[in-house]
């Protein structure tokens, strides 16, 4: 395609063509400190939806090795957004090699706390809120378990924050463009700081997994092995597709590792909890 | 060499894999995707010493070729199981066929929908034993259900409520409105038995069906992995008799041309009667490799001729006229009431 980059996360590499330069030129610049691979694992396309809307209100489709069906058009001042939904898109059906979890990670000395939940959770705002005071941020999208070892792989894409979390993006961070209007409201993309990006091969153990709920009073419940489980199999976008090898990984995480539910009403309260819980284990 | 041509060189010749460039390596298996060919490019690479990126995914290739082929298995266990009631065995055809006979056609090879074939006079039954058991129907529209039930050479599609998974349940291998009319009696009575309830098409049967499938029904599009499927047949089981079945079911045409496109582009072993393309051969070729490297179709016009002409040669031209008609009205109607 005409305009197009290459970009690495973790262990997996991206090539992302585009119709527009815009999409690419803020992929540039927002993951300026990934490594530019030569290889890709996965292809994503960002396509005018027809001849004519490459020129008169462009609007962008996102297809590549794997789309949905159904999935509607952004405008091209979205085309970052569409980019960054072609990649999870493309890691979330294909991938095949790590037990999929939807939930950021965050390490300490190579132990690592999975944060799991659905979209509003929290996880993004928290993981970038730890990674401000020293935790390595792994990922705010998937953690990326190997079936065979158990270790989180990082996968450090940027953060990406919505509607009432902008407020806690810090002036100095690298970010994208503010986007306003978007299927999910207003998001800000944050690069991960660069510490996170230079350690993005090397794995960390899991150690916690914290089911967050964002904007409910301050309250903590252990949680059985048997619901523990079953969140587990909903957060994963890849448990049916592996198999055997999926309900292994599954049933050892839930046996090596504690979980807990997290309820918390602010940032701040859910930092200082999810500390608090890691200076007890 | 483009993309889709060195997927076929190297389905083709594996080892002439060696020495292709990284970049080069994110085409091909791009490309190998959207043909739904990647799980057999990962068999047919295996073993050789290949990049390591490359190896992982097509080791993610192979896994999930290998969850395909036990699913597959195991809804193809839950249909017998379902019309045991019949006393007749369940004919599996394509994909589910190929690996449930454990041939080399369905080594890595991706398997949607369930397709299998019983006789006419059983259909009725097998559809009320199927809805006894959970499958439900996909088409709620009572033209489409209509068209199904009187032109069609199949069932409208049943899904199965807890699984998600497909059946097609065909009581002949291409429309009762096709010009070519296959012998069903014929297919049902070579097809061999395999355990559990379950049988496949005799070895020609296959061949014959995979080529039907490919020229004298659909549009072309996935026409590399179908090719792919009757080079890897007449590899493993040659072709003794399949001349004479193919001129029995009417389908001489269809099976001369699979043959001289899988020589041509898969190096198939065949006599010198199909080793030369003639001009509408090519544009077959021209049609099947419209690709680029970022799995994107090309050659618009090639593919609208192949789509209006797989339409015309399903059914006589009066008939597509009025299902047009119908199809077009409906459109208006559900555009109106959105």
């Amino acid at each position: 395609m005409r305009h197009r980059i290459s970009l690495r996360v973790g262990p997996v590499g991206f090539r992302i063509g585009s119709d527009w330069r815009a999409p690419i030129a803020a992929l540039d610049a927002l993951y300026r400190d990934y490594p530019r691979p030569d290889f890709a694992d996965y292809t994503v396309r960002l396509e005018a939806t027809s001849f004519w809307r490459r020129w008169l209100r462009p609007s962008v489709q996102t297809l590549g090795d794997y789309h949905l069906p159904d999935s509607a058009p952004l405008p091209l001042a979205q085309g970052l957004l569409a980019a960054e939904m072609g990649m999870n898109l493309q890691v979330a059906l294909g991938h095949r090699r790590h037990l999929l979890l939807h939930a950021a990670v965050v390490a300490r000395d190579d132990r690592a706390v999975l944060l799991s939940g659905v979209s509003g959770a929290g996880k993004s705002t928290l993981a970038l809120m730890l990674s401000r005071r020293g935790w390595r941020f792994l990922g705010d999208e998937f953690a990326l378990i190997d079936p065979v070892s158990g270790l989180a792989y990082p996968f450090p894409r940027p953060i990406s924050l919505k509607n009432e979390s902008l407020g806690v993006i810090p002036p100095d961070s690298l970010t994208g463009p503010h986007l306003t209007g978007t299927p999910k409201g207003e998001v800000r993309h944050v690069a991960p700081d660069s510490a996170a990006i230079a350690a993005m091969d090397v794995p960390a153990r899991p150690v916690l997994v914290i089911f967050p709920r964002f904007g409910q009073p301050l309250a903590l419940h252990g949680m059985a092995p048997t619901e523990t489980f079953v969140r587990l199999t909903q957060a994963s976008t890849n448990y049916v597709a592996l198999g055997e090898a999926g309900f292994r990984a599954l049933t050892r995480l839930r046996s090596d590792v504690p979980a807990v539910a997290l309820d918390y009403p602010d940032g701040e309260s859910g930092v200082a909890a999810v500390e608090s819980i890691w200076s007890q284990l | 060499m483009n993309a889709v041509e060195r997927l076929i060189d190297l389905l083709r010749a594996p080892e002439r894999s060696t020495a292709i460039p990284l970049d080069v390596w994110t085409e091909i298996l791009t490309v190998a995707r959207a043909e739904t060919l990647l799980g057999t490019l990962a068999y047919r690479l295996d073993g050789l010493t290949l990049p390591a990126v490359v190896v992982a995914v097509l080791a993610d290739a192979k896994a999930e070729a290998e969850q395909v082929r036990r699913t597959a298995l195991w809804e193809a266990n839950r249909i017998a199981h379902a019309l045991a009631p019949l006393g007749h065995p369940v004919i599996l055809l394509k994909g589910t066929a190929f690996v449930a006979a454990g041939l080399a056609a369905g080594r890595g090879r991706g398997i949607g929908d369930c397709d299998i074939l019983l006789p006419q006079s059983l259909l009725d039954r097998a559809e009320a034993l199927l809805i006894d058991a959970g499958w439900g129907w996909l088409k709620s529209d009572l033209y489409d259900d209509l068209y199904y039930r009187r032109w069609m050479h199949e069932l409208p599609p049943l899904v199965h409520v807890e699984r998600g998974h497909m059946v097609d349940v065909h009581h002949t291998i291409l429309p009762p409105t096709a010009r070519p009319t296959p012998d069903p009696e014929a297919l049902i009575a070579d097809a061999e038995m395999l355990a559990g309830g379950l049988a496949t098409l005799c070895h020609s049967d296959m061949i014959v069906h995979a080529a039907a499938h490919l020229f004298a029904d659909g549009e072309l599009s996935g026409g590399l992995r179908n090719l792919w499927d009757i080079h890897a047949l007449v590899e493993e089981r040659g072709m003794a008799g399949l001349a004479e079945r193919a001129r029995h079911h009417g389908l001489s045409n269809a099976v001369g041309r699979a043959l001289r496109l899988s020589h041509a582009l898969y190096g198939t072993a065949v006599p010198n009667t199909w080793q030369t393309l003639n001009a509408t051969d090519r544009l077959y070729r021209w049609r099947m490799t419209a690709r680029d490297g970022w799995g994107r179709e090309r050659r618009w016009l090639t593919r609208m001729g192949f789509y209006i002409r797989s339409h015309a040669i399903r059914m006589p031209l009066p008939l597509l006229v009025r299902h047009l008609w119908i199809k077009w009205r409906k459109g208006k109607a559900a555009g109106v009431s959105e």
